[in-house]
């Protein structure tokens, strides 16, 4: 642990610290996901196989070749978006569930071979990686992405990823590349996959091939689902809920998934688009202004 | 000078020969109507000139180049828009930027001067909307701008579309049954709106409908399709008193 979250633990029990830091983690890791699958509308469930390249390969970088933390967790990213550019090519013609499926498919493929990848201990895990992550660098990184992530969606490129979600043939229609702009957000959010991933192992310490299942692919969609698809604030506060949940529910111990599940389902018949996906500021203030604008249904 | 050009095309799906042998020659500045009953292969060859579907046979010609085998997005950027039949607007987005969007073809900000925030990428969005603002207060929907699309009437869905369409700055511009949906009063609007906007934008106007008063009185040309065939062709005068066009599909006494 180092300097400055040794002074942290003297304001914060070092319990929420952790909870904080991997709020952030996951935060970013959700932010590139709601990029593929909230904004662009291309299901993808396997992106932890995009966040474990990120940590095995910084990991690997910083451990034996000496890679500073910056340039490990640039490098990892940058591996992990190659990878999403890769698959994205063929794959990025396929819709919906056939492309949630090879999704599926690459992301296992990910996970066995880091189960038999040398280097990078094979189904033992790697230990002893540099504990460089803190919550200054998380927060950091985290805010720096949020802001980057809020440009991007509010231009012309963020409309055009909208504008593919909504109707394919029409965003064609008005001269928007379709195919190539789905790759180039499948490459974009691999890149954030791969950021929490190398934010991720540089916290843990300790990394092994199960910490990146099917599961945590599921539990970072379910993320940007509840929090509403397309929606940064919305995945802000999915990725807070989602990380929060099973901490408090600890109290319930074994019924801990049950609660979990349950809570899902309730908030989906609630707000079947996400808690915030369909609230816009400009909708909020119209409300608070004039107290009698009808409500705004959908 | 033609703007476009149809030689023989031909559409097959499986057995089924959607259009067969379709000549067509598209002047510069006028509205070009296609009609015919249902089935007849008018929104196959829109979709074979937006470059949706490729043509089995045939060649297709837009300004002197030739564009069949072209992507969709290219076609579009060489100044082709249109509309849809069923409509096809962004739903979840606001009117106005339904509009923003309609300009992607026209505009070149790339991902990373979007990141950036560059100087030329922000003149460049402001430029995007003044546009769209100005196309929604054509069509009458600048009041609605914040709304969502699929929280407008029909007919506003319609001329959205068409603004849309024209904030591509097209020179070429295709409507699928505009006036579908449309009641009398709105129809008048859209006969003036397309007058309009042919004039100030100094457009050429292909349109698929069958509401045959706004076909009559707006469109200078008329083609006739029938089974994928072309079986007339001329002013709304002729086509009104042409046997072939009469028996299958005006009907007696239209």
């Amino acid at each position: 642990m180092n300097a400055l979250d040794a002074t942290l633990t003297q304001y914060i029990d070092p319990y929420y610290l952790r909870i904080m830091i991997l709020l952030g983690i996951n935060i970013i890791l959700a932010l590139g996901l709601n990029l593929i699958t909230g904004v662009t509308g291309q299901l993808s469930m396997g992106h932890a196989g995009f966040m474990s390249i990120g940590a095995y390969t910084s990991a690997i970088l910083s451990m034996q070749f000496g890679f500073s933390y910056l340039m490990a967790l640039l490098t990892g990213a940058a591996v992990a978006a190659f990878f999403g550019f890769l698959i994205g090519i063929p794959t990025l013609r396929l819709e919906g569930d056939y492309l949630a499926m090879v999704t599926i498919g690459f992301a296992e493929i990910i996970r066995v071979f880091f189960l038999n990848f040398e280097p990078g201990g094979r189904a033992v895990g790697l230990s002893g990686i540099p504990q460089h992550t803190n919550f200054i660098t998380v927060w950091l990184i985290a805010l720096i992405i949020i802001a980057l992530n809020t440009r991007l969606l509010k231009s012309r490129m963020g409309r055009a990823f909208y504008a593919i979600r909504e109707n394919e043939i029409a965003a064609a229609s008005t001269g928007i590349d379709t195919t190539r702009l789905k790759i180039l957000a499948f490459t974009a959010g691999s890149f954030l996959g791969g950021l929490g991933g190398g934010l991720y192992s540089h916290y843990m310490y300790y990394i092994n091939p199960q910490d990146f299942g099917f599961m945590k692919s599921i539990e970072l969609l379910n993320m940007v689902i509840l929090g509403g698809m397309g929606s940064i604030p919305g995945t802000i506060l999915g990725s807070f809920i989602l990380t929060l949940a099973p901490e408090m529910l600890r109290i319930v111990a074994e019924y801990r998934l049950l609660f979990y599940g349950a809570l899902l389902v309730i908030l989906m018949i609630f707000r079947p688009n996400g808690i915030l996906g369909d609230v816009r500021i400009y909708d909020l203030k119209k409300r608070w202004g004039r107290k009698e604008v009808k409500t705004c249904q959908s | 000078m033609p703007v476009l050009t149809l030689e023989g095309i031909s559409q097959e799906f499986g057995g089924l020969r959607a259009l067969d042998g379709v000549n067509m020659v598209v002047e510069e500045g006028e509205i070009f109507g296609i009609i015919g009953p249902n089935g007849a292969g008018k929104t196959t060859l829109f979709n074979i000139i937006t470059g949706i579907y490729i043509p089995s046979e045939g060649d297709l010609i837009f300004k002197e180049q030739r564009i069949n085998r072209m992507a969709t997005h290219n076609i579009a950027r060489l100044g082709i828009g249109r509309t849809f039949q069923n409509i096809r607007l962004f739903n979840k987005l606001s009117v106005l930027d339904n509009v923003r969007v309609g300009s992607h073809g026209i505009s070149r900000s790339g991902f990373f001067k979007s990141l950036l925030g560059l100087p030329s990428m922000l003149r460049e969005e402001k430029e995007i909307k003044g546009r769209a603002e100005e196309l929604l207060e054509l069509v009458g929907l600048y009041d609605k701008k914040m709304e969502y699309a699929d929280n407008l009437a029909y007919g506003e869905q319609r001329r959205l579309e068409i603004a849309r369409a024209l904030a591509l700055k097209p020179s070429l511009l295709l409507l699928d049954e505009p006036a579908a949906g449309m009641n009398s009063g709105e129809k008048v609007e859209l006969m003036k709106l397309i007058e309009q906007i042919r004039q100030e934008m100094k457009l050429t106007i292909l349109l698929v409908e069958h509401d045959m008063s706004l076909v009559m009185n707006i469109c200078e040309r008329i083609a006739v399709l029938d089974y994928g065939r072309k079986i007339a062709e001329g002013p709304p005068e002729e086509i009104k008193n042409d046997e072939r066009v009469i028996q299958s599909y005006l009907g007696v006494g239209a």
